[in-house]
């Protein structure tokens, strides 16, 4: 077994030796329970049963390997976020293990912090703060060197459509597009070698959606960064992902490339079917339909 | 280098990014100072006016020096009072300033220990702190001629340092509040807050205070530090009277933040383990 240093000159603090021959990303018969117990009134009243309790994910195993761009599909509130959470730290499963690049989520969690980011389908930032101010703050988290930071920064922005007078402006004076791009630059500054893409093209309009998926590739094919992609964007699954799991009600439905997955639920007269057809056939409802079941709940 | 060194240049992140904050939202700085100089002069003012308030006539009541003393003693208390409250506020608002702003995923995410994160915030409160007292102090001196000619600047100073690592401590624990409980974490922590001006003799002696709040006045931490800076300004005390208190004090911070992060990153744990991390109050 081979292990390499992955940390760029720029990065300052501990190295991080990452075991390059290691799978990026293994998610191994992973289940996470949300519960809502009876609360303090409930419990004084001796009540003991839960109120309410969500299977977000259901037993949930896949494996990633480096370099590729993984998709997770499916509809609103089928667990696609929490399985993000799950691989950023910020959950913690009931069942299961979470690995990247042979490190224990939980276990080594601060060394899995350095290796990975993640941009979110809210471009979450401080909202009075400029886009400068906000990149130097993750930098600074990162011990990225902020002279390095502050020119790579502004490099960043520049390729991905950032106009120069917005990058010292608030950032509650840019569109929604414009900040989802910003939220980008933040997770390409701290180079890392697992990006989690949870819906970064939701809400933003056809131009802006595709400088963002453009920026999705270049950052796997110059970084040499994995990629693990959740939408409900058939098109966007089809066009960026080399493999795809389709998810439903917390489970895998069926995991493969997309044109494995359109073979597997292809008649022998038809043509290859589209993405949408797969999520139905294997589902039995449309992916709209289920979003819209889920906002209903 | 070390990993300490790194850590405490990591640190740096969260006092930058709250002095960049403070310079966006300098407005609403200005009306907290406005608000902070306007409380301030109205409990000072509640010694100018003893004598009316109790009618007691001219030459029976307090006279001069003895008003000029207990205005002295009510602008300590509301001075040091608000140095102390800004220290816990900051710190015990970390977590609900970041769930207001959507960032708490992305700063509990980052690979910066949460000892050193508390760090950041600690250094940034007690510089803010300092430099918005010492604001209102001048305007306080100003506008009642406050006598300081006893005061041992040095002294007090020195106390109210080592007064603030427990402030620090209680609030990191207060911290944990708006992170387990994203509704009302915040209002939560202003009920620590109220209970230590309660407690702490602010505005009165705190052994003067009636029982049981006066037994409870013993284990506050800001008991030590208003009497000690009173001890201080008024009756110019200095190390050699004070090094009883500046110990307890400094003894009493090294319990009160590691305990503060224990109780935190227990708190981060549960949060962590039911999902409370992602919910925005």
């Amino acid at each position: 077994m081979t292990a390499a240093a992955i940390e760029p000159a720029h990065f300052q603090g501990v190295t991080v030796a990452v075991d390059r021959t290691a799978r990026a990303l293994v998610v191994d018969d992973v289940t996470k329970v949300f519960r809502q117990g009876p609360g303090l009134i409930g419990r004084l009243r001796g009540k003991t049963q839960e109120r309410k309790r969500t299977v977000a994910v259901d037993h949930v195993s896949f494996v990633v390997d480096r370099g590729e761009i993984f998709g997770v599909l499916g509809p609103n509130g089928t667990g696609k976020s929490t399985l993000i959470r799950l691989m950023s730290t910020l959950l913690m499963p009931d069942t299961g293990h979470v690995t990247i690049f042979g490190l224990d989520v939980e276990k080594d969690e601060f060394r899995v912090k350095r290796l990975i980011n993640r941009v979110s389908v809210e471009a979450s930032f401080f909202k009075k703060l400029s886009p400068m101010e906000n990149l130097m703050y993750g930098a600074r988290l990162y011990s990225v060197n902020p002279d390095y930071a502050r020119r790579r920064a502004t490099e960043i922005l520049g390729r991905l459509g950032v106009e120069k007078e917005s990058i010292h402006s608030p950032m509650e004076d840019m569109s929604r597009g414009m900040q989802q791009k910003v939220a980008i630059a933040r997770a390409f500054l701290t180079a890392p070698v697992l990006l989690l893409l949870d819906e970064p093209t939701t809400g933003l309009d056809p131009h802006s959606k595709r400088e963002v998926q453009a920026a999705v590739l270049e950052i796997r094919d110059t970084h040499d960064a994995t990629v693990v992609l959740t939408t409900h964007d058939m098109q966007e699954a089809d066009e960026l992902c080399d493999r795809i799991a389709i998810v439903d009600k917390g489970r895998i439905v069926a995991l493969g490339t997309p044109v494995a997955l359109k073979e597997m639920v292809r008649t022998p007269a038809e043509p290859l079917p589209s993405l949408e057809d797969v999520f139905l056939r294997l589902t039995g409802k449309k992916l709209e339909d289920a979003d819209k079941e889920a906002e209903t709940k | 280098m070390s990993l300490a060194y790194y850590e405490l240049k990591a640190s740096y992140a969260f006092v930058e990014r709250n002095i960049n904050l403070v310079k966006r939202y300098w407005g609403w700085e200005l009306v907290w100072m406005l608000y902070t100089i306007a409380n301030s002069l109205a409990v000072v003012l509640i010694a100018r006016g003893a004598n009316d308030a109790a009618g007691v006539s001219q030459g029976g009541g307090f006279n001069d020096v003895q008003i000029d003393k207990l205005v002295l003693f009510l602008a300590i208390g509301a001075l040091v009072w608000h140095y102390l409250a800004v220290v816990f506020q900051t710190v015990s608002e970390m977590i609900s300033w970041e769930r207001w702003e959507g960032t708490i995923e992305y700063t509990f995410m980052a690979p910066v220990r949460r000892g050193t994160h508390m760090v950041g915030t600690a250094v940034f409160s007690l510089v803010y702190g300092l430099l918005h007292t010492a604001v209102v102090l001048v305007i306080v001196v100003l506008v009642f001629h406050l006598d300081m000619g006893n005061a041992n600047y040095v002294s007090a100073t020195a106390i109210l340092m080592a007064g603030s690592l427990s402030l620090v401590g209680i609030g990191i624990m207060g911290a944990v509040l708006p992170l387990l409980y994203p509704e009302r974490g915040v209002e939560m922590t202003h009920v620590i807050q109220a209970a230590l001006v309660l407690i702490s003799g602010v505005y009165i002696t705190a052994s003067k205070m009636p029982e049981p709040l006066a037994t409870i006045s013993i284990f506050s931490p800001a008991t030590y530090v208003i009497g000690g800076i009173r001890s201080a300004l008024i009756d110019g005390e200095g190390f050699s009277q004070l090094w009883p208190t500046m110990l307890g004090l400094i003894a009493s911070g090294l319990v009160m933040i590691p305990l503060g992060v224990m109780v935190f990153s227990a708190g981060e744990r549960y949060a962590k383990r039911t999902g409370k991390l992602k919910r925005s109050g």
